[in-house]
């Protein structure tokens, strides 16, 4: 497939680069914590590959992804809740001029995305090419909302008395994010554009399958206006990190896509502190390409809603 | 145990003796003024379960007693798990049949009868609510009752327009729901949960508290006069396991619960893993935030009503004041000064203040608190009222000197206990307000509006109240933040939570 990124070394290459032979230069794959790279400090890594096989029946080696463990769910969890007050502070129309210059970011490396996501295994150059212009698409629609979700879903409520009362949406603070393993890409987007446009901060554990889109987005979102801290990107297993993201208490709430048998796990964690949870079926996961998977409602999930009241009077 | 007559006070006289003492309280008796409307109760209830009040299939019952008097008021069916199972199918038949089909504006004008049947016997359904649950009979009369019966009027008249509910979006009712409430306001409660589900189209079974299932029974008595379809709502009384068997019936497509964190937190572990929605209305310690430049005799009267409603039986009682330094001595003075002439006593007499405390447990409850603020060094001050030589009662309690770590500043002891705790800048107010796992409500006293909307911002509350406590309406959402649970219930907001998105 010619949208396909360089093998992280490959023999082929070397091979047929004649008498200017160039070593290229692998990257190592990093997750994306606090707005800084970050190795898991367990040091752990497990490889994924790329869907063809190098010619001779082998699997060729995409890249080494670091293996999150608890721990670095907890520093980023720290690092959210110190960017959640400036975030949450900024006014709506800042937050959607800066989700817009990420989509614009995006956009702009919608080429080395897209080989991301075929390279992957996360489908046909063409497809991987749709669901990058569907992200940027995504982002667009949600940084529109910033300035608008309010008083779509505030009220001023007419009380029977003098008083003078409304209700707005405020952020909730940190809220997890367990990403649906398909779409790697256009459902982390999905997923996290509408929980970060009101003000809250995001701990984020990428598709388990497809991470390396994950990786790349990490990249992306360093070089965008995002401040550090807002979205944070860790890779590594489900299984191993459900029990944090549904015990952690200063995760207020999680949006996860898993499988049916990892709900139990996760509603019981929440119950501790009474954490809102959003979950959907890995099995049957929403078909992000729709565009009801966009919603101001989607929103609404992680918001909380407060309500004030002031005497009307001289 | 309850049976302690001297007030609990502190040796040191105070120096703020500039404030005047108020001493009529007891220069001259009061004249009883005893509310004698006619309760119209019958000696043992049924369950209402598909329109009709039906034995419980195990035969058995409890009683309820009345707080005030500790003297048994009726029997009460104990419903088990077979009959909410029957409850459930009732719930599931009516949904299916009759309710779902039903145009919102037919489905409107039986919850606008309903509205009308409470407001008609409301001083009836007033003088039980006090004698069921001890409250003082000018609060059920002039808030629990017409207030329930302002929920209904106010959901009715969303049956015929809930696609404005959803802007952009269609909802559907969600089916048969399971709702459980607390003993602190009974009919209010109830109407909270009901009236939203009904007018979504839902169908309802609904679980009232153990110590005060009256006021529900007898609403099912003024469904059967209203004609609701049999089924659309069913009432199953009993203790914690017919809660836990209402919270997890599998036919429950929604569960609401108002009570304890505690036992919110048992049913979320209960239904974990399952489909259902959930509105969780949990405990709260709201902080009521004094700035130096309050009202102060409003402030005064915000606190003590925002503490003593109800024998601060409310979750969202303004439980830790919290007051500016300058201000502190002052103000407390203020506060002793006022509690001092709080009536407690008889709550079915209209003088009353504070009525009698829920039940002996409850008492219990708060005794071991206060007990616990009192070792931890906290200082305490109770008036020297004199209490009923029977019943469940308590004195109006200050707690000054109290810290943060103090069990008093931080579990919810769901009575007339205010702890007093103070700030210096309104950045460490903020700082004490929000340092509980609590969210529910908050209280701001200050004269300046900028500084209201700052810390309205900043507060981590669902509900604030500047220069008012204790507020509520149908129209306006209430819900908490953090671990006093999730959903909303009022407005809009509280009509969405029995919805949805198609």
């Amino acid at each position: 497939m010619a949208c396909l990124i360089t093998r992280r070394w490959s023999d082929v290459q070397l091979r047929s680069a004649g008498s200017a032979r160039r070593i290229p230069v692998a990257k190592t794959p990093k997750a994306y914590v606090g707005g800084e790279f970050i190795r898991s400090e367990s040091g752990r890594v497990f490889p994924v590959y790329q869907p063809e096989d190098g010619g001779n029946g082998e699997r060729v080696l995409l890249a080494n992804i670091p293996q999150c463990t608890r721990k670095d769910v907890r520093n980023a969890v720290e690092a959210a809740a110190k960017a959640g007050p400036q975030w949450a502070g900024r006014t709506p129309y800042h937050r959607g001029q800066i989700i817009y210059r990420l989509a614009e970011m995006l956009e702009s490396r919608s080429a080395e995305m897209a080989g991301a996501i075929a390279s992957s295994g996360g489908g046909t150059c063409d497809a991987a090419a749709v669901e990058v212009s569907l992200s940027v698409d995504r982002l667009v629609y949600y940084a529109g909302w910033a300035d608008k979700y309010e008083q779509i879903l505030g009220n001023t409520n007419p009380v029977a008395g003098p008083f003078f009362n409304f209700t707005v949406a405020e952020p909730m603070g940190v809220v997890g994010v367990i990403a649906d393993d398909a779409s790697p890409l256009l459902a982390l987007i999905s997923q996290v554009a509408p929980i970060i446009v009101s003000g809250n901060t995001a701990v984020t554990l990428a598709s388990e399958t497809l991470p390396y889109p994950a990786i790349l987005l990490g990249e992306m979102l360093a070089t965008s206006d995002l401040p550090g801290g807002v979205v944070n990107i860790l890779t590594g297993l489900k299984a191993e990190l459900i029990a944090t993201f549904a015990t952690h208490t200063h995760i207020r709430g999680v949006d996860a896509i898993i499988l049916s048998e990892h709900r139990k796990e996760l509603a019981l964690g929440a119950a501790e502190s009474v954490k809102r949870l959003r979950v959907r079926p890995q099995e049957d996961a929403p078909h992000w390409s729709d565009e009801s998977t966009q919603s101001v409602y989607d929103i609404r999930a992680f918001v909380e809603f407060k309500t004030t009241w002031h005497p009307i009077g001289a | 145990m309850h049976t302690r007559r001297a007030p609990l006070r502190a040796k040191k006289k105070s120096a703020a003796a500039h404030v005047p003492e108020l001493i009529f309280g007891d220069l001259w008796e009061f004249d009883p003024a005893p509310e004698t409307a006619d309760p119209r109760l019958r000696d043992q209830y049924d369950l209402f379960i598909g329109g009709t009040f039906v034995p419980p299939r195990s035969g058995r019952y409890f009683e309820t007693v009345n707080p005030a008097t500790e003297k048994v008021i009726a029997s009460v069916a104990l419903a088990g798990p077979d009959d909410v199972d029957a409850a459930f199918a009732a719930a599931q038949k009516a949904f299916e049949g009759p309710w779902r089909k039903m145009p919102g504006k037919e489905r409107g004008k039986y919850i606008y009868r309903i509205a009308r049947l409470i407001q008609e016997r409301a001083r009836e359904f007033a003088v039980v609510e006090t004698m069921d649950g001890g409250k003082p009979i000018k609060e059920s009369r002039d808030f629990d009752v017409p207030m329930a019966a302002a929920h209904f009027f106010y959901h009715a008249g969303w049956a015929d327009k809930i696609e404005y509910a959803l802007p952009g979006c269609r909802v559907e009712p969600l089916g048969p729901v399971g709702q459980v409430i607390p003993w602190n306001f009974p009919l209010l409660m109830l109407a909270w949960k009901i009236a939203p589900a009904l007018a979504m189209g839902n169908t309802i079974v609904l679980k009232p508290a153990e110590t005060t299932p009256l006021t529900a029974l007898k609403l099912g008595e003024l469904l059967r006069e209203a004609e609701l379809p049999h089924g659309v709502v069913n009432f199953v009384t009993g203790a914690g396991d017919t809660g836990a068997a209402v919270m997890g019936h599998p036919a429950a497509k929604k569960i609401a619960f108002t009570g304890s964190t505690e036992v919110g937190k048992i049913i979320m572990r209960q239904t974990a893993g399952t489909d259902k929605k959930m509105t969780m209305e949990l405990g709260g310690k709201a902080a009521n935030i004094v700035f130096d430049d309050a009202p102060i005799d409003q402030a005064v009267e915000g606190v003590v009503n925002g503490i003593f409603f109800n024998q601060g039986h409310v979750c969202c009682a303004g439980s830790r004041l919290l007051v500016q330094e300058s201000i502190a001595e002052l103000f407390v003075e203020k506060l002793k000064r006022r509690i001092d002439v709080l009536r407690v006593g008889n709550p079915l007499d209209k003088n009353t203040d504070v009525g009698a405390i829920n039940s002996r447990m409850q008492l219990e409850k708060i005794e071991e608190l206060v007990e616990s603020g009192v070792a931890q060094g906290a200082t305490i001050y109770q008036p020297s009222c004199r209490l009923p030589g029977r019943g469940f009662f308590y004195r109006p309690t200050i707690f000054t000197a109290v810290t943060q770590s103090h069990r008093i500043a931080c579990e919810e002891i769901f009575g007339p206990v205010l702890s007093v705790l103070t700030f210096r800048t309104l950045e460490e107010a903020v700082e004490k307000a929000n340092n509980t796992a609590f969210g529910l409500s908050a209280g701001v006293w200050t004269d300046k509006g900028s500084r209201i909307l700052k810390m309205s911002t900043l507060l981590k509350a669902g509900v604030v109240w500047a220069n008012t406590f204790n507020k509520f309406d149908p129209s306006s959402p209430f819900g908490g933040y953090k671990e006093s649970g999730f959903g909303r219930e009022g407005g809009r907001h509280g009509l969405l939570d029995y919805a949805k998105v198609v």
